[in-house]
């Protein structure tokens, strides 16, 4: 593969404004030094108990994702045209979903075709007709962006069920301003702490129209055992909100209630955390214990605001990813501003054919699959994977779309043969209230901490970077 | 709060000073099995070490004898015991987790560090005695640190008085049920008082409530065993008798009854027993028997549990 782009230092070795004061401070701290912090910031990772759990992983149920010390630079510019991009699309995102399960002008159109909604598993019908505050479906969304040369930002996902890593955000910039106090006063980086004060005055003004005027906002969880608990709890504490399990509410009169130690208490806003099929045992799974009986019928009655909204998962599905250029000009007759990886839909028979004839060189992802797993990464696998693979596909085609393997950018990483240039992705968080779009300048970089590798998933070896955006 | 929330941090404060009390009983039956026989006669310490556990059944599911290995062992490290110390630390960490947002940081630090210590450090247990005994002090600071910041750092609302119910429910649980085990030895008149074997039984009944110092600063006297017990029972000015833990009860559970504007079965059924206990003397529960006295406060403190469970917990 070609030399990936560098945020540093370009496509070649033309140090790029953004990282200008790094270099010079990278230059004058001595090595040992940088790897002194570094074991302090995974000190004080492990003892504040940022954690994630990794299924199926019995030997280390509570791991550390990886935290890398060198920051990711982005200037004011480039920023300025992510952040508008990024509006466009969750915008889109957002019409997209009341058209679906309203009046589907974009089916009537012929731009998506019918069964790739109808047939599709996270398609709700139980959401047809239903109304939500504001019309808004996706109140949070991370948007997953690459890139590969400096002028574009790529979407590789929308994330619009329940994106996780708006914590990592968070603490990765306390711990960089506690380790590395000179280098910010070198720096002048857009701060991000006013994020959970931005996400809950978006959640209270999406309250149900007959809540009190200050709304309660609740925060539910799976529970301890869910990979991201940590950043559920913390949320919760920052947002100063109660974080609730499925346990601790209670339908009523289609209302819903949390159980405190002073009796029933209404809840206007449910923050949740908890897939569409774990939420009300009565309407999906009936063997979850996660959810609350008569949830569903709550929401119908439209006395509780779920965000984001049940169903939003037909929008960032992979087979959906696709028609995601066609789908802003639909709704906003406007150029889409972030670019969509080039994708073939396995489900057409003429994708299928230069899918299976490229696969050494193309990724292969579920169209449901999420957080890394099975895929396949063409030029990283062995042949006999490869034709496990060919079968796999052969057989349900309608579960694949494939993608060429992008160069993604890289950024400056420490790694034990000092700093070394690693892929990076950025997930910005997206936040849709009443009146406004919001977005905290940064969001969470993603880095893949194995050599080569573009995998940059926490689950699969990635690790975190702390994101600034320069002001003017 | 959410009726969970209170209860996780009812339990949690529970499992940390059961934790403790353990740690106290191990130790304080150490010294005791460390005395030549002649001192401390042919009753077998360990197994009531296994009593003032409440563990003594269970124990002989797993084990032949109550050996100082097999008891340490239990108490200490086992899997199969669900009130092991290392299974308190692990229940308190995981209540902790699920109430991260109640919690202080400095609270959630020292559950979570005695957690990970105890991974990294004892996780294979320790190896000798000098090993065991830095455990055990290992132990009984995670307890004073844990209280330590929820005084220091705590907000002064129904989240700490939960955590402090926990505290002197449990504790006075503890305090009752070596009282039960130990109580013949407490008996003026049923056998020969003085001897040296007493006596360092006695010390240790003390030792285990870390009330040795205190005795001597209160009674001015040599171990006397109803004065001990009168100590244990009564004296309000000891933070681990019975009189003293349910002062705090009474006062946590009214400030709970303000502040939520409701008073219910819990404060009466607390009151009920901070009533008796202020109205008791030594010599009355002598006559009336000090095992059935006994028995009937560790039914009684139980009840409060449940009672406060269902009018809060639930």
């Amino acid at each position: 593969m070609a030399v990936a782009f560098d945020e540093m230092n370009g496509l070649g070795e033309d140090l790029r404004p953004a990282y200008q004061e790094l270099s010079r401070w990278l230059k004058e701290t001595p090595p040992d030094a940088l790897e002194y912090r570094r074991q302090e910031a995974e000190l004080l990772f492990r003892r504040i108990g940022i954690t994630f759990a990794v299924y199926g992983d019995s030997e280390a149920q509570e791991r550390l994702i990886p935290f890398d010390v060198i920051p990711r630079i982005m200037s004011a510019t480039e920023w300025t045209l992510l952040e508008k991009g990024l509006k466009q699309r969750v915008l889109a995102l957002n019409m997209f979903l009341k058209d679906i399960y309203h009046g589907r002008d974009i089916l009537r159109a012929n731009i998506i075709p019918e069964d790739l909604i109808f047939q599709n598993p996270v398609f709700r019908p139980e959401m047809n007709g239903q109304d939500v505050p504001h019309d808004i479906y996706v109140h949070i969304a991370g948007i997953d962006i690459i890139r590969t040369d400096p002028d574009n930002f790529i979407v590789l996902e929308d994330n619009a069920r329940t994106p996780s890593g708006v914590s990592y955000m968070l603490e990765n910039r306390e711990i960089m301003m506690r380790l590395f106090p000179d280098l910010f006063s070198r720096h002048r980086v857009a701060p991000v702490e006013r994020y959970p004060d931005e996400l809950l005055s978006a959640l209270r003004s999406v309250a149900p129209h007959n809540a009190s005027a200050e709304p309660t906002v609740a925060l539910m969880t799976p529970g301890v055992y869910n990979s991201a608990y940590y950043e559920h709890s913390f949320l919760a504490d920052k947002l100063g909100i109660e974080l609730v399990e499925g346990r601790d509410l209670i339908v009523k009169n289609d209302e819903v209630f949390m159980r405190t130690t002073e009796g029933l208490k209404r809840v206007d806003v449910i923050y949740r955390r908890v897939d569409d099929d774990f939420l009300d045992p009565l309407t999906f799974r009936p063997d979850s214990a996660l959810g609350v009986p008569g949830l569903m019928s709550a929401y119908a009655a439209g006395n509780i605001t779920l965000a984001n909204a049940v169903g939003t998962g037909i929008a960032d599905d992979k087979a959906i990813y696709s028609y995601m250029p066609d789908i802003v000009k639909f709704y906003l007759s406007e150029e889409p501003i972030l670019k969509n990886v080039q994708t073939w839909r396995c489900r057409e028979p003429q994708d299928l054919s230069y899918v299976l004839d490229n696969l050494a060189d193309l990724v292969v992802k579920e169209v449901h699959g999420s957080g890394g797993y099975g895929m396949l990464i063409g030029p990283a696998a062995t042949k006999a994977t490869i034709e496990a693979f060919r079968d796999k596909l052969k057989r349900e085609p309608e579960g694949f779309i494939a993608q060429p393997t992008l160069a993604l950018s890289t950024c400056p990483t420490c790694t034990d043969k000092g700093l070394a240039p690693r892929h990076v992705d950025l997930r910005p968080f997206v936040l849709t209230g009443s009146s406004h779009t919001t977005i905290v300048p940064g969001g969470l970089t993603r880095v893949a901490l194995k050599e080569g590798s573009l995998v940059v998933n926490s689950s699969q070896g990635g690790g975190t970077k702390d994101t600034w955006i320069l002001s003017e | 709060m959410l009726s969970r929330t209170a209860e996780n941090l009812f339990w949690l404060a529970r499992y940390v000073e059961r934790a403790e009390y353990l740690a106290r009983t191990i130790d304080a039956t150490l010294r005791v099995t460390a005395l030549p026989a002649a001192y401390v006669g042919k009753t077998n310490e360990w197994d009531s070490a296994l009593l003032t556990a409440g563990v003594g059944a269970a124990f002989y599911d797993h084990y032949e004898e109550a050996n100082e290995r097999n008891v340490i062992e239990y108490l200490s490290f086992s899997d199969e015991n669900p009130a092991s110390i290392k299974n308190c630390i692990e229940a308190a960490r995981l209540n902790s987790r699920s109430v991260r947002t109640a919690l202080t940081s400095e609270m959630w630090d020292t559950i979570n560090s005695a957690w990970i210590e105890l991974q990294a450090v004892w996780n294979k247990g320790p190896a000798n005695r000098e090993e065991l005994a830095k455990f055990l002090r290992f132990v009984q600071e995670t307890s004073l640190r844990f209280d330590g910041s929820a005084y220091r750092t705590m907000l002064r609302n129904d989240a700490y008085w939960f955590s402090r119910l926990g505290v002197h429910l449990e504790r006075a649980d503890n305090t009752a049920r070596i009282l039960d085990v130990k109580y013949h030895m407490l008996l003026p008149e049923e056998e020969h008082v003085g001897g040296p074997l007493d006596y360092y039984q006695w010390t240790s009944i003390l030792r285990s409530v870390s009330a040795t110092t205190a005795y001597h600063w209160v009674y001015r006297e040599t171990l006397k065993p109803w004065l001990i017990a009168d100590l244990l029972i009564l004296n309000d000015t000891l933070p681990r008798s019975l009189a003293s833990c349910y002062s705090n009860l009474v006062r946590n559970l009214d400030q709970i009854g303000v502040a939520y504007g409701r008073q219910g079965a819990s404060q009466r059924h607390a009151r009920g027993i901070r009533n008796r206990l202020e109205h008791s003397h030594m010599d009355d529960i002598f006559q009336h028997g000090v095992h059935e006295f006994i028995q009937e406060f560790i039914a009684d403190n139980s009840r409060l549990g449940e009672i406060i469970t269902k009018q809060y917990l639930i």
